[in-house]
């Protein structure tokens, strides 16, 4: 298995050995990333990534079909512009987990922070602990599953991505409303719910669904004076 | 960007490591705040004396300056002397003699004064002004420290953090301020005095302010809330321990780790990681508007 150590490795021969990879049988195994910015960022080949440690900003952005998993915290944006592929999180996550993540799944086994999900374009993001505020914040496509609770602004400015949270949800965003949870919905959380490991822990009916009121990003007559 | 560090030790045996692992924290900050950076140490005070830090050009005939303040007290003072700054301890009764004569001194300026705390900071690279004042090798209980990219104000040491208006009280700041000048109005109609223009001197003030009228420490942070308007996460050092503060919408990065022997907190994890035992802390991310605080007992 090709481990690179990042203690004695620069950053920056890492991520270029997993660019120059087409796919890979093996597992790659990274020590002792302390912090770094942008571990793992920018794969575009079938592989699988572990990182012993804890992660600092950008930890595999822009992730195309590659497996990365971070045995400890990462900080601000993880998977942040995700196309495909899995990326889990043993820890926590900071800020703008899964920022702008046009498909693929995160899963954070921990509590994710303030804005999760921001802008999201189709990415699934599994939450076993908690998110912070303004999760979900103007985002477009995908689902946002959160097992525990979600802070204030849920889903501010949302467009067309599905929210479900189990837990409390502190307050709902501009645009923001509770909808019902149909059989369509509890097959994708059953399917979501299984990827992330937890599918025979937790009951679907047990969530709340959250989507758009549809109010804010269509032209209104009525708001003819606002522009 | 700035970077801010604060670390507070629960261990006695690691106070003599306290210069030394506040210089590693700051040094990984390097990149954070290239202009200029500060710490502020809570080391061991002379029972019946206070210290006073002061500051002058690095030309400056300290001797000269101390042969006249011990003819001033009675005694020779206490002194350090680092560089640019040096911290004298002078007794509680002679104080206000002894800074009557520093303040006819020209060149030379009382930056910190406090039972416990000294505090140092100086326009460079955080690395070099750690060198500079030999932070290695200081010992304490708990530190906080700064390097600074300036945005509101210019590069100058008196633009450089921590910013202290108390004694043993300071603070260091990551964001920006909007509403400072309003605020700074207010102080100065209700006699407080400001040396720059910066931003983080009105919240150093307003800190100062809420205590003096006798709220706690606590309190005034929670006061910041309503109060202050921009980015902001605080880290604020006391005589008896630290404190932290993030704005309602936690604008600015931070984290926090604590072991049974320290509890740190950096703008950054990379700050935290040569840390003792760090890879077995408990590492999170501190909520917005929140106070947090560790206290000695």
């Amino acid at each position: 298995m090709p481990t690179i150590d990042l203690a004695t490795t620069p950053l920056r021969e890492l991520n270029a050995a997993l660019h120059r990879l087409k796919s890979s049988d093996e597992p790659w195994r990274v020590l002792n990333p302390r912090g770094q910015h942008s571990v793992a960022a920018g794969i575009d080949a079938p592989v699988t990534v572990e990182i012993d440690g804890h992660v600092g900003y950008y930890c595999a952005g822009m992730n195309k079909l590659a497996t990365v998993v971070v045995n400890g915290n990462a900080g601000q944006g993880v998977a942040e512009n995700m196309m495909s592929g899995q990326v889990r999180v043993r820890g926590d996550a900071s800020q703008a987990a899964g920022a702008t993540g046009c498909g693929g799944l995160l899963v954070i086994d921990g509590d994710a922070s303030a804005r999760c999900g921001i802008a999201m374009k189709g990415i699934d993001i599994v939450v076993k602990g908690s998110v912070g505020h303004l999760s979900a914040f103007m985002a477009q496509a995908g689902n946002l599953v959160i097992l525990g609770n979600a802070g204030e602004a849920f889903g501010d400015s949302l467009y067309e991505a599905n929210l479900y949270a189990r837990g409390n949800v502190t307050s709902l965003g501009a645009d923001c409303i509770e909808k019902p949870l149909t059989d369509e919905h509890k097959s994708v959380l059953v399917g979501l719910l299984g990827a992330a490991g937890v599918g025979n822990e937790v009951d679907v009916n047990s969530f709340r669904r959250y989507g758009s009121a549809r109010k804010l990003y269509h032209f209104h007559i009525d708001n003819v004076g606002q522009y | 960007m700035c970077g801010i560090v604060g670390l507070f030790l629960k261990d006695a045996e690691l106070e003599s490591e306290l210069g030394t692992l506040t210089r590693t924290m700051l040094r990984a900050l390097c990149d954070r705040g290239p202009d200029s950076a500060g710490f502020a140490i809570y080391a061991a005070e002379i029972p019946g004396h206070v210290k006073l830090t002061l500051r002058a050009p690095s030309e400056f005939d300290w001797d000269r300056m101390l042969r006249q303040l011990a003819e001033v007290s009675g005694s020779p003072p206490h002194e350090t002397i680092r560089s640019t700054h040096t911290v004298i301890a002078v007794p509680v009764d002679k104080e206000a003699a002894i800074r009557a004569e520093i303040e006819r001194t020209v060149d030379v300026d009382i930056v910190g004064s406090g039972r416990r705390m000294e505090i140092f900071k100086e326009v460079g690279r955080p690395d070099r002004v750690a060198e500079q004042f030999g932070l290695a090798k200081m010992t304490g209980t708990h530190a906080i420290g700064h390097t600074r990219m300036a945005t509101e104000s210019a590069v100058t040491t008196d633009g450089a953090h921590p910013f202290t208006t108390g004694p043993d009280q300071c603070l260091v700041h990551n964001g920006s301020l909007s509403n400072h000048n309003t605020v700074r109005r207010e102080l100065m109609h209700n006699g407080l005095f400001f040396r720059t223009e910066n931003d983080t001197e009105v919240a150093a003030g307003f800190l100062t302010w809420k205590i003096h009228e006798g709220a706690s420490l606590e309190q005034a942070l929670d006061a910041f809330l309503s109060k202050l308007d921009g980015f902001y996460t605080f880290v604020v050092g006391t005589e008896s321990g630290l404190g932290v503060l993030r704005d309602p919408i936690a604008c600015k990065p931070a984290v926090m780790a604590e072991t049974d022997r320290w509890v740190a907190f950096g703008t950054e994890y990379r700050a935290l990681v040569d840390l003792p035992g760090v890879e077995h802390a408990r590492v999170w991310e501190p909520e917005p508007a929140r106070v947090y605080r560790w206290e000695r007992h």
